[in-house]
């Protein structure tokens, strides 16, 4: 499910389109967390938009994965110091398994996060559970 | 009409109520009590030769000298001409009267006044909280504002 909150959402957008095709890896766009195995949080979380995607998390079905993309959802980004109402980072409410850095990242970056997830997916196993 | 025109009919019709201005600079502003804000903004949106029908913003100001304000960028689209309102107000009694009656616009920008700064707009119809959640203590635009350590469970400093 693509979360696209503020600027990183047009990179997700511009990774969508023709020249850096998500869906290709597979990747498809749902409108919906029910339906969906991965969510991209892009863009700034605010606290006040927190619980809103802690309720979204709460509703994908399992298995799930999360990526962060842009350096707002992995720790804050550049309202690190001063953003009083900005939460440091999406992995304060839900757990993250991929991190995409950037400002915002770049297409190709985020085809490396998706692939990254995607050997992340291949490596698990069925009996032992991780963490 | 000129700034100097637009403070001589506002001071004729007003008299004590225009306390300050200041014409020579970019934006010329006249400072007014705010007791009595929203009578001069009716009148300054309907007297034919001001009519400013558009407020381009209102902005709430924190002095850091104990005292809170509200700037008013006005606009006319008929005469193309633009004036700048000041009012104070003390932060023990933060209250101005609203113009939300006379410009629509100004019931958002109140709204975020008094979100940020606590700014309270007497005659305001629906004075609550916009951009923050409505439960955030605190306003933080304000100069001794701190940083909360925790909001609903999540740590909000880095």
């Amino acid at each position: 499910m693509q979360f696209g909150i503020a600027c990183c959402a047009i990179e997700m957008m511009a990774a969508s389109a023709s020249n850096f095709d998500i869906m290709r890896f597979g990747v498809i766009p749902r409108a919906t967390p029910r339906q969906t195995d991965v969510m991209f949080v892009a863009g700034t979380v605010t606290l006040k938009m927190a619980s809103r995607i802690k309720r979204l998390y709460d509703q994908m079905p399992e298995p799930r994965y999360i990526i962060s993309m842009g350096s707002c959802a992995n720790c804050g980004g550049p309202y690190w110091e001063h953003g009083y109402h900005v939460l440091k980072g999406v992995d304060r409410v839900i757990p993250v398994d991929v991190y995409v850095p950037g400002c915002p990242p770049r297409p190709e970056a985020l085809l490396e996060g998706i692939i990254k997830l995607q050997e992340k997916v291949r490596k698990e196993s069925m009996i032992k559970k991780s963490a | 009409m000129t700034p100097q025109e637009i403070l001589e009919t506002l001071s004729s019709n007003f008299g004590d109520a225009i306390l300050e201005s200041k014409l020579d600079v970019l934006q010329p502003w006249i400072r007014i009590a705010s007791h009595r804000t929203k009578e001069i903004c009716f009148f300054l949106r309907d007297e034919d030769l001001l009519t400013f029908d558009y407020m381009s913003c209102l902005s709430g100001v924190d002095y850091n000298d104990g005292k809170l304000g509200v700037v008013y960028h006005l606009a006319s689209m008929i005469h193309k001409h633009k004036i700048v309102l000041k009012t104070h107000c003390t932060k023990d009694s933060p209250h101005v009267q609203s113009v939300a009656e006379v410009w629509g616009t100004a019931n958002w920008h109140e709204r975020e006044a008094y979100d940020m700064y606590g700014i309270v707009f007497d005659g305001h119809p629906d004075l609550r909280r916009m951009l923050l959640p409505y439960d955030w203590e605190g306003h933080p635009l304000r100069k001794d504002y701190k940083v909360p350590e925790f909001y609903n469970g999540m740590k909000v400093p880095y």
